[in-house]
């Protein structure tokens, strides 16, 4: 398995330069096909990496290989999985081919700016996806640093070559706040490597070493270095109020980049809590943790109103978001079995639902020319598949008990309850928020009377037009108008073969991860328990609900 | 005290397949709603059929239950491990009892009959295969609610019903009303489920399990405090689900929906489930006073305002719904005061399963009849042209009302009883609620039937109005919507359902109350029946007194109502307790004033502060850094500049931390 792990890495980094040499040599169609084909054997790869990875092994982490890199500072390219880690491997390996498809095969493909073809975008996700994969393996702090800046080039021209109209805006300042609060982090890196230097004799990089030698740190050499490492992660989670970047970047990016963007990318911000703050300081992260829990709390209510307000459904999208991570970061730092293991799973689930919502928006954008709510009304008349999706993307992202959600939030906020009930409270009242942003805008795109220039308006035409005036730059993806006199219905059209296929994994997964979620579960229990000792909290609610 | 809990018996014999309960119409949503249009022309067929063999297979387990002594007929059936960590394991698995079989039976029994009756109540509706698909989702779903072992598997199909009433209310999706009151039943559905969820977190943070065995059994391990915490939030639950004060202003609302879903629905079964909760999680309110008697005063409430507000609508779906409001307000009052009530409760929630069922599918035959009017001032005379409408909506009106010896008459008499004992102040303040809500219950019923099916025919010189949202009306031929209203009897599909429904209405209260056959049938799972001792009032006379306060009721209604002629226009001028009703109460304008309006200028102002401050800041200091770089399109020159600063202030940073760890 261990040779696995490279492979996965080294994959998708050799098919992205064969799919940019062949946009070089002008074949675009050949550079999209051949880029899902290798997002698929990852996916392949990835399954079979899930099928040895062994739940009940003794050791934290599997498939572990060390190459050395940097002797000098101590530095190797160390690659390990525990089951969060590989979870959300699994999560981008599923995810990849889907956006893939959806940007290369589907009527809903966005025309890029200046009339890019698919391929370049399609190089730059898999190049992202080799990064991620490594920094999700990386059981190296320093590995794990630069596969956390190196990631924000690729989403950085995801973004600012084929994103929206103000897509250099958003792409300069996704990367300033990233790179900001990477640049923190090396603060943080830099100085636990000193510490270890000086306690342990030998300074390393290394994950476990750091991790032995975390717990005898004094609590404020561990509060100056804890925040180093929040500072980036807060801003990738993101946290309240840290988190204006991510509507504008989600509003911005094109719908495949922002999948992976909200679903994948900023995962990295409450994995890192996860696997470097809790471990590496636990007393700074216990002394810490009214903080966070506040800002998570804040982000529960104040993303979900925001959600609710907006006008735009991609920026309403990276609300939402900003609502679920509050639920994460409240689980994080509840420090219970169930909270964690749900914020982990909440990490996947959250990334299947967002996926959802954002290539279903997209599909409606693509027929309407335009991501703003008011464009749009009574479309389940005229595309009743694409409205009835368009409610399961929005049931799961209100967590409806049958959904994957469902399992992840209620695991989090039972798990909170029992140490920290007045926060449980308030994050539960989101419940209530969560049903009305998302039933809301279903209102008003999906049922009623027709209306919206998107749909009733000169079709895709007029609202596209409006749209390059400055509203999210979308094209219009109809190449000829149809006949006038086919009627709305004919023109606007409801969901086709492809794009139902490209939707329909993740269907399956919202409802087969609603009521099977234990297998997922089964791999990431352990490493939550191995988190949970690490930070030396004992679980609030042992056996038969005997209170500690 | 402590209620005595029979052993729980793993299932056995018929009941290892229960699960087929739920799998079957489960299974036809599945079908209905995947197929799409290649399932159109028997789509409708199978949902029936399957909601049918549910049934079949509920009498089934039903009768092999009855054989069982009464020890062993408490049973459960686990399936698989829903999730687990840590010390939580949630089991999905099934509860077979007396009180679930009771609500299969109910469920899947009343389903049928309204599967059946939407055949030909929705023949012309181009969606009609959708409409089953999310009526099978909502028998499954109800199933699931009632036949969960767990407080999480009653979770999955309290929200599952949830949505299914969504989407059935919102059915007529062009219509801008419906979708309104579907988003709002769902949005005071989950206030309710909040109180719910946070229930269950009390539980497991005491407990260590959410399953109902584990949790009745040590339940008593509590502090009296957690379990009336428990108790209250459950009941803010039940509220939501119920329509019962203070959340009960969603129910009406929900009457957008498709007339058999309103029978189903939003009368027969879903908002029982409140009751429901309250009768399965007896063990806990049997241990909390406090609990137990804000679940009464809730009930009393309730009923109370169901009882006035239904007296001034003019539309006959509302009058209904307000009386589904106040007839779950007695349901509530019953099961709240304990053990002499809980059997009651949950024989007034049969019988009026039975007959608001069969009012609902009757008021729906007349609108069927009469161009989808609802407005009761525009009919009248009708008992001519719908004959067999008229028939069974008159055994359904007598039943609700309390007439004596049908259904309504029984398991009334039984709550009031319950109600007048206890301490005497309880007992007036609590029986006299429900004896006057008895009263409002024949006034207003009897104004109901006196509008739409006596008097002079006022319809004749109307003209139907248009309502060009309602795909049925389009489908529909232009002669039946012609210039005039033509009011006709249903077909047999919609009568045969009305028609059983009304036996029910007559028969259903006698043969489950005299001689306590429900009471003993339900004991392994609520506890044996007790008597009410002390009364503030004789209980013999109390059918006495409910049979005056009735005909006085029925009385006003017809002198007021009966004796004049009913202007087809709402008069405008009442007096300032009509104006109130029609109002609801002001329930509407309180929570639109309390919650909705504040919460509106919050989440605007929180708009502007994210835009203006929160990025503001964020853009303002990168522009003063940055020398007004970053915001504008210049980015390419900004983007280093900043880039640099980046750098600088990281490198500050950096250095700072390294001080830091050198210091100590």
């Amino acid at each position: 398995m261990s040779a696995l792990l490279i492979v996965l890495v080294l994959l998708p980094l050799l098919g992205a330069a064969v799919v940019g040499g062949l946009v070089k040599a002008g074949r675009d169609a050949a550079a999209t096909s051949s880029g899902f084909v290798v997002a698929l054997v990852e996916l392949v790869l990835t399954g079979v990496a899930w099928g040895l990875f062994d739940p009940a092994a003794p050791t934290r982490f599997q498939g572990e290989s060390s190459v050395p890199w940097i002797p000098a500072f101590g530095v190797s390219f160390s690659l390990g999985v525990d089951g969060i880690a590989l979870a959300m491997i699994a999560l981008l390996a599923v995810l990849t081919p889907i956006v893939i498809a959806y940007t290369s095969f589907t009527r809903a493909a966005e025309k890029f700016p200046d009339d890019r073809g698919a391929g370049g975008f399609v190089a730059l996700m898999l190049a992202l996806q080799g990064v991620l994969v490594a920094l999700f393996a990386a059981t190296d702090v320093f590995v794990f640093y630069v596969a956390f800046e190196v990631m924000l080039v690729p989403m950085y021209f995801i973004i600012g070559r084929f994103g929206g109209a103000r897509r250099q805006y958003a792409a300069v300042k996704f990367f300033l706040y990233s790179f900001l609060g990477g640049l923190i982090m090396l603060g943080s890196v830099i100085g636990i490597y000193v510490a270890s230097g000086t306690r342990l004799g030998q300074a390393t990089f290394d994950w476990a070493e750091l991790q032995r030698l975390a717990a005898s740190l004094p609590e404020s050499t561990q509060i100056l270095l804890f925040l180093g490492f929040f500072a980036a992660f807060a801003i990738k989670a993101p946290l309240v109020p840290l988190h204006t970047w991510l509507p504008d970047a989600g509003a911005q990016a094109p719908i495949g980049g922002g999948v992976i963007l909200v679903g994948v990318l900023d995962k990295v911000g409450v994995f890192g809590f996860l696997r470097y703050c809790l471990p590496l300081f636990p007393l700074a992260s216990q002394t810490l943790a009214p903080l966070v829990l506040v800002l998570s709390v804040i982000g529960v209510l104040y993303g979900a109103l925001l959600a609710a307000m907006q006008t735009d459904m991609k920026r309403f999208v990276s609300y939402t978001s900003i609502a679920h991570f509050g639920f994460i970061g409240l689980g994080i730092f509840a420090f219970s079995q169930q909270a964690v293991a749900g914020s982990a799973l909440y990490m996947v689930n959250h990334g299947i639902s967002t996926a959802m919502l954002f290539l279903v928006v997209g599909m409606l954008a693509a027929r309407g020319g335009s991501t703003q709510i008011a464009d749009y009304g009574g479309v389940g008349k005229i595309a009743p598949v694409l409205s009835g999706l368009f409610l399961v993307a929005g049931l799961t992202t209100l967590s409806l008990p049958g959904t994957n959600s469902f399992v992840s939030e209620f695991l989090v906020l039972i798990g909170s309850w029992p140490r920290e009930p007045v926060y449980t409270v308030i994050a539960t009242v989101g419940i209530i928020f969560a049903a009305l942003y998302v039933l809301w805008v279903y209102q008003r795109t999906m049922t009623g009377p027709l209306r919206g220039e998107a749909v009733v308006g000169g079709g895709p035409g007029a609202a596209s037009a409006r749209a390059l005036a400055g509203g999210p730059g979308f094209a219009d993806p109809v190449d000829t108008d149809p006949p006038s006199g086919t009627g709305t219905k004919a023109r606007f059209g409801d969901l086709t073969g492809r794009e139902i296929g490209v939707l329909a994994p993740l269907v399956l997964l919202i409802f087969l991860l609603g009521f099977f979620p234990q297998p997922v579960l089964d791999v990431i229990n352990p490493a939550v328990s191995a988190t949970m000792s690490e930070v030396g909290v004992p679980d609030p609610v042992g056996p038969n609900g005997v209170a500690r | 005290m402590l209620t005595e809990l029979p052993p729980v018996a793993p299932a056995t014999g018929a009941g290892t397949a229960a699960w087929l309960l739920v799998a079957l119409p489960a299974l036809g949503a599945a079908v209905l709603f995947l197929g799409g249009r290649r399932t159109d022309r028997w789509g409708h067929l199978l949902g029936t059929a399957t909601v049918l063999a549910s049934f079949v297979y509920g009498a089934v387990l039903f009768v092999s239950t009855l054989a069982l002594p009464g020890e062993e007929r408490v049973r459960d059936l686990p399936l698989y491990e829903w999730f687990a960590s840590g010390s939580l394991s949630v089991e999905f698995g099934l509860r077979l009892d007396p009180l679930s079989l009771t609500f299969v039976l109910l469920i899947t029994g009343v389903g049928s009959l309204i599967h059946i009756y939407s055949v030909g109540y929705m023949a012309h509706d181009e969606n009609r295969r959708k409409f089953f698909a999310m009526l099978n989702l909502f028998v499954a779903s109800m199933l699931v609610l009632v036949l969960g072992n767990g407080f999480l598997t009653l979770y999955l199909g309290w929200e599952g019903v949830g949505l299914a009433s969504y989407l059935l209310i919102g059915f007529y999706v062009q219509r801008p009303l419906a979708a309104s009151a579907a988003k709002k039943a769902f949005l005071m559905n989950r206030v309710g489920d909040v109180g719910l969820a946070l229930a269950i977190f009390i539980l497991f943070a005491q407990l260590g399990t959410t399953q109902y065995t584990e949790v009745f059994a040590r339940i008593g391990e509590l502090s009296p405090g957690a379990i009336t915490a428990v108790a209250l939030l459950l009941l803010l639950g039940a509220c939501g689900k119920s329509g019962q004060f203070p959340l009960q202003a969603w129910l009406p609302d929900a009457m957008e929906g498709p007339t058999p879903v309103s029978a189903l629905i939003h009368a027969a079964t879903m908002v029982t489930a409140g009751v429901y909760l309250v009768a399965r999680t007896h063990p806990i309110y049997d241990l909390t006073p406090t609990g137990q008697l804000v679940v009464t005063i809730v009930g009393a409430v309730t009923l109370l305002i169901g009882a006035i507000v239904g007296c001034a609508y003019d539309d006959i779906k509302k009058v209904l719904a307000y009386s589904t409001v106040s007839q779950i307000g007695y349901m509530m009052l019953a099961v709240g005061l304990g053990p002499i009530g809980y059997a009651a409760g949950l024989a007034h929630l049969l019988t009026h399963g039975f007959f608001k069922a069969g009012l609902f599918l009757g008021a729906g035959s007349v609108m069927h009849g009469m161009a989808d009017e609802t407005d009761m001032r525009r009919f009248g005379g009708l008992w001519r042209h719908m004959p067999i409408t008229f028939a069974t909506f008159t055994l359904g009106y007598l039943a609700l009302i309390g007439f004596p010896f049908l259904s309504g008459f029984y398991s009334k008499d039984l709550i009031i009883e319950a109600a007048l004992g206890g301490p005497p102040v309880r007992g007036w303040l609590l029986g006299g609620a429900a004896l006057l809500a008895a009263g409002l219950t024949a006034f207003y019923m009897t104004r109901l039937m006196l509008m739409t099916f006596f008097g002079p025919e006022r319809w004749r010189s109307l003209t139907p109005r248009s309502t060009p949202w309602d795909p049925a009306f389009e489908a529909s031929t232009p002669s039946e919507h012609g210039e005039h209203y033509h009011p006709h009897e249903s077909p047999a599909s919609m009568t045969v359902p009305m028609i059983v429904l009304a036996i029910g209405s007559v028969g259903a209260g006698a043969f489950l109350v005299i001689g306590e056959r429900l009471g003993g049938w339900l004991e392994p799972a609520i506890g044996p029946v007790r008597e009410v001792e002390e009364a503030v009032i004789p209980t013999g006379l109390v059918p006495g007194i409910a049979s005056v306060l009735m005909l006085l009721g029925a009385g006003i209604a017809y002198l007021t109502v009966g004796r004049k002629p009913v202007p087809v226009e709402r008069p405008a001028r009442v007096a300032l307790p009509v104006r109130a009703a029609r109002a609801d109460l002001y329930a509407n304008a309180i929570n639109e004033g309390l919650i909705a309006r504040p919460g509106l200028w919050l989440s605007r102002a929180l708009v502007y502060l994210d835009n203006r401050g929160v990025d503001g800041a964020v853009n303002g200091t990168a522009a003063l850094l940055g020398g007004a770089s970053g915001r504008a399109r210049r980015t390419q020159t900004g983007f280093v500049r900043s880039y640099a600063l980046t750098m600088l202030g990281g490198s500050i940073v950096l250095v700072a931390a390294l001080l830091a760890v050198a210091l100590p």
